[in-house]
C-alpha cells in the first residue's frame, strides 16, 4: 500500500523523468571524444595489421627470396606466388599477387617470412577503384614498401622487442 | 514595430498610385503572407539543425560541422539536395490523393500562425476566436497523415496512419480540455487578451495556478506534433518510417516541414498560454524592469519559444519510444480524468475568486 502511494507520487512528480533529463542535460555540457578522422587519428598499434607491403635491403635488392612460405601459411588461400632462377643466379619471384577480397589480415606471412620481406603496415584507409584493383601485384607491393619505408621501418623497431 | 508595418503599407500605397486600392491591398496581404512563411521555414531549416547538434552534443558527439563554419550552412545543403531528390510514386498507389497529402499536412502548420501573434499588436489577423481556429485548422492537419498513408498504397504508411489518427485524435481532446482551463482563467478565447491577462511579472503568468495543466499540455503538444517519445506514427523502428515511407523529394520535405512548423506553433502556443507570451518576465520589477526595457516584445517571445524548442529536444534525446497502447493508456486513463478534475478546481476558484491569482 505504502509503496503503491510512492509509485503514485514519483509517477506524478515526473521525479524519475526529470532525473533521466539531468544526465542528458549533463552530457550535454561534457567534453565530447568525437575524433575527426581524416583531421586527427586515434593513435595505433605497431603491431596493426592493415595493407600489405614488400620490402628492401638498404642497397635497394629486394628482400624476397621466393620461399612460398607465406603461400603455404595463408589461410586464406591469398597469396599467389611464381618464380624462376633471375640472370645472377638467385631465386626471386616473377608473381607476387595477394587478393585483398580473400585476405583476413592474420599476419601469418608476416610470421613466416624468414627474410622480413612481407608486412603489413599500419595503413587501413585505402580503397580501389575497379575489381581488379583488390589484387595487390608485386610491383604495387614494392611500391607501397618503398613509399612507406620510414613507418614500417619504425612500427618494426618498435614492436622488434617483443617478437 | 506596428507603426513600421503602418508606414510599410503607406509606402506601398505611394509607390504604387497608379493601382487602384484593391490591388495594392492584394498585394501587401501577398508580401504579409512571404513575411510570414519565410521567416517559419527559415525558423524550420535552422531547428533541424539545432536538433542534431543539440541531440548529437547530448550524446558527446558533435554533430553536423562541415558545411559551412560549424556546420551552420547544413540546412541549406540539406534543402538543395531535397528539391533535386526525384519524387517516386508507387505503383497503383491513387497520385491525386499521393499528391494532396503533403500540402493538406502543410498548409493547415502555416495557416495556424494566421492568428499566433508575436508581440503587442503584432499579428496577421487578430481573430475573436484565435484559440479556437487553432484547435481546429491545427486537427485538419491529420487528414494530410491518413491521406498519406492510404494513397501510398502501401502497408506500412496504413499501420501509421491508423496509429496516428488514433492518437491525434485521443490527445486533442485532452488539449482541448486544458486549453479551457486557460480559457476559464483568462476569460477570453482571443490569444491577445490571453496574454494581455498575463501583463505584470512571471507571478502572473498562467503556469504557476494551472502547473499541472502545463505539463499536460506539453506532454500532449509532444504526441500532437509526433515527436518522440511519442513518435509512433513514424516509429523507425517499427513500421519504418511510418506515413511518410513512400514518399521522397519535396514531397518529404513537406511532410518535414509541416511538422518542424508546428513543433514551433506548439512551443507558442505554450508561451502564449502560460508564459506570458512576449511579457517581459521582469515587468513590475523597481531596478530589473528599467534594466530590461530595451528587449524587444518579439525578442522576449523568441526567447521563451526557443526554451520549448530545445525541452522537444532535450526530451527526444533522453526518453525511448513508448509502446502505443501505453500511450493510449496515460491519454485515456491519466490525462482526461486529471484535466476534467482540473477544470472544475479551476471553476470553483475562479468563481468562487480563491488564491492570488484568479
Amino acid at each position: 500500500m505504502f509503496d503503491k502511494l510512492i509509485k503514485i507520487f514519483k509517477d506524478f512528480t515526473l521525479s524519475e523523468l526529470l532525473l533521466g533529463m539531468s544526465v542528458t542535460a549533463k552530457e550535454l555540457v561534457n567534453t565530447k571524444i568525437t575524433v575527426q578522422f581524416p583531421e586527427e587519428r586515434t593513435p595505433i598499434s605497431p603491431r596493426f595489421r592493415g595493407i600489405h607491403a614488400l620490402r628492401r635491403y638498404p642497397n635497394g635488392e629486394e628482400r624476397c627470396i621466393a620461399c612460398k612460405l607465406c603461400e603455404a601459411v595463408c589461410p586464406a588461400n591469398a597469396i599467389t606466388i611464381e618464380s624462376e632462377m633471375r640472370d645472377d643466379g638467385t631465386r626471386r619471384t616473377t608473381q607476387y599477387d595477394i587478393d585483398l577480397f580473400k585476405c583476413i589480415y592474420c599476419g601469418f606471412c608476416e610470421e613466416a617470412c624468414p627474410v622480413d620481406a612481407i608486412v603489413e603496415t599500419q595503413i587501413f584507409d585505402y580503397a580501389f577503384e575497379s575489381r581488379e584493383g583488390s589484387v595487390l601485384t608485386k610491383e604495387r607491393l614494392l611500391e607501397i614498401g618503398d613509399e612507406n619505408k620510414k613507418l614500417i621501418d619504425k612500427t618494426k623497431l618498435e614492436d622488434s622487442k617483443y617478437r | 514595430m506596428m507603426s513600421l508595418w503602418q508606414s510599410f503599407v503607406e509606402l506601398i500605397h505611394e509607390l504604387i498610385p497608379w493601382l487602384d486600392g484593391g490591388i495594392a491591398t492584394v498585394i501587401i496581404i501577398l508580401i504579409k503572407g512571404i513575411a510570414l512563411v519565410l521567416p517559419l521555414i527559415i525558423m524550420m531549416a535552422y531547428m533541424t539543425y539545432a536538433e542534431r547538434k543539440v541531440i548529437g552534443y547530448m550524446q558527446l558527439r558533435i554533430g553536423p560541422n562541415r558545411v559551412g563554419p560549424i556546420g551552420l550552412l547544413q540546412p541549406f545543403a540539406d534543402v538543395i539536395k531535397m528539391m533535386f531528390k526525384e519524387i517516386i510514386f508507387p505503383t497503383k498507389a491513387n497520385i491525386y490523393l499521393f499528391l494532396l497529402a503533403p500540402i493538406l499536412a502543410f498548409v493547415p502548420a502555416v495557416a495556424i500562425w494566421v492568428v499566433i501573434p508575436l508581440g503587442e499588436g503584432f499579428y496577421i489577423t487578430n481573430l475573436d476566436v484565435s484559440l479556437l481556429y487553432v484547435l481546429a485548422i491545427g486537427s485538419v492537419g491529420v487528414y494530410g497523415i491518413i491521406i498519406a498513408g492510404w494513397a501510398s498504397n502501401s502497408k506500412y504508411p496504413l499501420l501509421g496512419a491508423l496509429r496516428s489518427t488514433a492518437l491525434l485524435v485521443s490527445y486533442e481532446i485532452v488539449i482541448g480540455f486544458v486549453i479551457v482551463t486557460v480559457v476559464m482563467v483568462a476569460g477570453s478565447v482571443n490569444l491577445n487578451e490571453i496574454v494581455e491577462g498575463q501583463k505584470g511579472g512571471a507571478w502572473n503568468w498562467y503556469f504557476i495556478p494551472l502547473f499541472p495543466m502545463m505539463i499536460v499540455f506539453w506532454i500532449s503538444a509532444l504526441t500532437e506534433t509526433n515527436r518522440a517519445p511519442f513518435d509512433v506514427v513514424e516509429g523507425e523502428s517499427e513500421i519504418v518510417g511510418g506515413t511518410h515511407v513512400e514518399y521522397s523529394g519535396m514531397c518529404f520535405a513537406l511532410f518535414f516541414m509541416a511538422e518542424y512548423i508546428n513543433m514551433i506553433m506548439m512551443a507558442a502556443l505554450a508561451v502564449l498560454l502560460f508564459f506570458g507570451g512576449w511579457h517581459s518576465p521582469f515587468e513590475g520589477l523597481p531596478y530589473l524592469e528599467s534594466l530590461f526595457e530595451f528587449v524587444p516584445d518579439l525578442v522576449w517571445l523568441l526567447v521563451k519559444m526557443s526554451f520549448f524548442l530545445f525541452l522537444y529536444l532535450w526530451i527526444r534525446a533522453t526518453f525511448p519510444r513508448f509502446r502505443y497502447d501505453q500511450i493510449m493508456r496515460l491519454c485515456w486513463k491519466v490525462f482526461l480524468p486529471l484535466t476534467i478534475i482540473w477544470i472544475f478546481v479551476v471553476a470553483l476558484m475562479t468563481q468562487l475568486a480563491i488564491g492570488p491569482w484568479f
